[in-house]
């Protein structure tokens, strides 16, 4: 894992070649994906009810951009690019060096701070505390919205009958 | 061409300030918040996405308020400000196969797995004013059943078991982006596909009816419409692994249109394709059906000289922030040229003698 001086470069942010294999990638991947698709009222509030405001250096502030969504053709084809959505993203290392990196969607600087902050410390030992604290009541609301959809859907669909014509038929 | 003109600045600063005024119309109305926007009118903010070519809805409603309604011009704002993000790379292609659906409905197959869900539709309303909408109040919960958990598939999949529908080939090559090349013809199909789906709604709608009326003969079933949210994920080369960055909402449209068959292929069914951004069923479905038209030189058809068939034509005027640049500069100050234009005139008139005509008859 690269270690940067303060308020590194773009080009200073290293890929972590090594730093996770097999199971730990795919937990890490988990959390960013969650973090990344995050209400933002919800995980500030849940960020500041965990009550930890470690000190960190700056690899790269926070930036807003945008990222290529592609498709593919017939659904299963080759890809074609659909459209741009917003992308915030920083990265940063805890005194102890842990980086932490922060991938959300939109444009909130505090989301991806946030995020950068939380994905750091799953890496050390306070990962089963911010779990509880943060993760999993996120997982769960999360899951409750989408729950909720599910279940909205599940109301319209369509239950085809046949009509019996004809009185003596 | 037109020529530069000096002055105006004040005029200009006058008619901005008004127009601020007017966009906030009557004060003693509630002013509107972009939240309100992005709630109440989220099918404004889905063309203004799709148009737009930008996914953030709030982004998207801010336009809407500042373009007073207007979508173009909405859509105009959120081209401007696109130019001014960084691109941070490109996404995995998002797998509809896997999308939360809240709306799923096939015209060709009424037992479909995972069932027809109309999701919250216009169709079937009455499309009568409901003057219920005036007055504020509650609305009543929206009925819930059992949720369905498994990804719901794909139609298309059951018509390619018995090879009775053209495969879609297999690739992950980079496709072309019209936002960083110059357009060429004749283009490839991910070219078109871009193009269309941030195409005009209405330009690709008249097109895709005008295929309908038998200009470029193809009848298209809907064989899957499907509206939901899909995950995107992106490799992110600092880590060294792909992460899900967010969810969008799309609409897919899947059409299946009769196809008698050419010298390399058996007859079989062949498909036009259409997605687009958020909730946008009507520009999914025209979408589709103007891919099909489009495709007929690959598929070996007869160009009938039909509109929706000529790539060039459609691709060239789909896009409305082009269309509006050029339509509507023509009302900025054209003076000199229209001077030119005014000693032409009058000096053919001289030479053809018109002024010893009326002078003749006084």
């Amino acid at each position: 894992m690269a270690i940067q001086k303060k308020n590194g470069t773009e080009a200073e942010i290293e890929t972590e070649t090594g730093a996770e294999t097999g199971a730990g990638q795919q937990a890490r991947r988990g959390w960013m994906s969650l973090l990344a698709r995050a209400p933002e009222t919800l995980l500030l509030a849940l960020w500041s009810g965990y009550g930890a405001s470690p000190s960190f250096d700056w690899l790269r502030r926070p930036e807003t951009g945008a990222v290529m969504v592609r498709g593919r053709m017939g659904g299963t084809g080759a890809p074609f690019n659909l459209g741009e959505m917003t992308v915030t993203r920083c990265a940063l290392t805890l005194q102890d060096g842990t980086v932490g990196h922060g991938y959300v969607q939109g444009r909130s600087k505090a989301r991806a701070e946030a995020a950068a902050l939380i994905d750091a410390l799953m890496q050390t030992g306070a990962a089963s505390a911010v779990r509880r604290a943060i993760l999993d009541p996120l997982a769960e609301a999360m899951a409750t919205t989408r729950e909720d959809r599910a279940a909205r859907a599940a109301a319209t669909k369509v239950d085809f009958f046949t009509l019996v014509r004809g009185e003596d038929g | 061409m037109y020529v530069a003109v000096k002055g105006g600045e004040r005029a200009i600063e006058n008619a901005h300030a008004w127009l601020a005024e007017e966009r906030r119309g009557d004060t003693s109305v509630a002013e509107l918040a972009v939240a309100q926007i992005r709630e109440q009118l989220s099918l404004a903010v889905n063309r203004v996405m799709a148009e737009g070519s930008l996914y953030d809805p709030d982004l998207a409603a801010l336009a809407i308020k500042q373009a007073r309604g207007d979508l173009i011009e909405a859509i105009f704002l959120i081209r401007a400000y696109r130019t001014t993000l960084p691109r941070f790379g490109a996404t995995n292609p998002v797998e509809t196969g896997k999308m939360a659906c809240d709306r799923r409905i096939s015209a060709t197959f009424k037992d479909a797995p995972g069932g027809q869900v109309l999701g919250p539709t216009f169709d079937y309303t009455h499309r009568l004013l409901d003057f219920k909408l005036t007055a504020e109040g509650e609305v009543p919960e929206a009925p819930t059943a059992e949720p369905r958990h498994e990804p719901t598939p794909h139609i298309t999949e059951f018509l390619q078991g018995e090879d009775i529908i053209q495969r879609e080939p297999e690739s992950e090559a980079t496709p072309g982006d019209l936002t960083r090349q110059p357009m060429s013809y004749p283009s490839g199909r991910d070219i078109r596909l871009q193009s269309l789906t941030r195409g005009d709604e209405g330009f690709v709608l008249g097109l895709a009816y005008s295929t309908q009326r038998g200009y470029a003969r193809n009848h298209a079933f809907v064989g899957e419409l499907r509206i939901g949210t899909v995950a995107v994920e992106m490799e992110i080369p600092e880590l060294g692994f792909a992460i899900e960055i967010g969810e969008v909402e799309l609409t897919e449209c899947e059409t299946v249109n009769q196809f008698a068959g050419s010298k390399t292929e058996p007859p079989q069914f062949t498909r036009g394709y259409g997605l687009v951004f958020g909730q946008t069923e009507r520009k999914a479905i025209s979408m589709a059906l103007v891919d099909r038209a489009l495709r007929w030189r690959e598929l070996g058809e007869d160009d009938l000289g039909a509109a929706a068939q000529d790539e060039e034509f459609v691709l060239s005027h789909s896009d409305n922030i082009q269309a509006t640049g050029f339509l509507e500069h023509i009302k900025l100050p054209h003076y000199v040229d229209f001077q030119s234009e005014l000693e032409l005139v009058r000096k053919l008139r001289r030479e053809a003698g018109v002024e010893e005509v009326r002078e003749a008859a006084e």
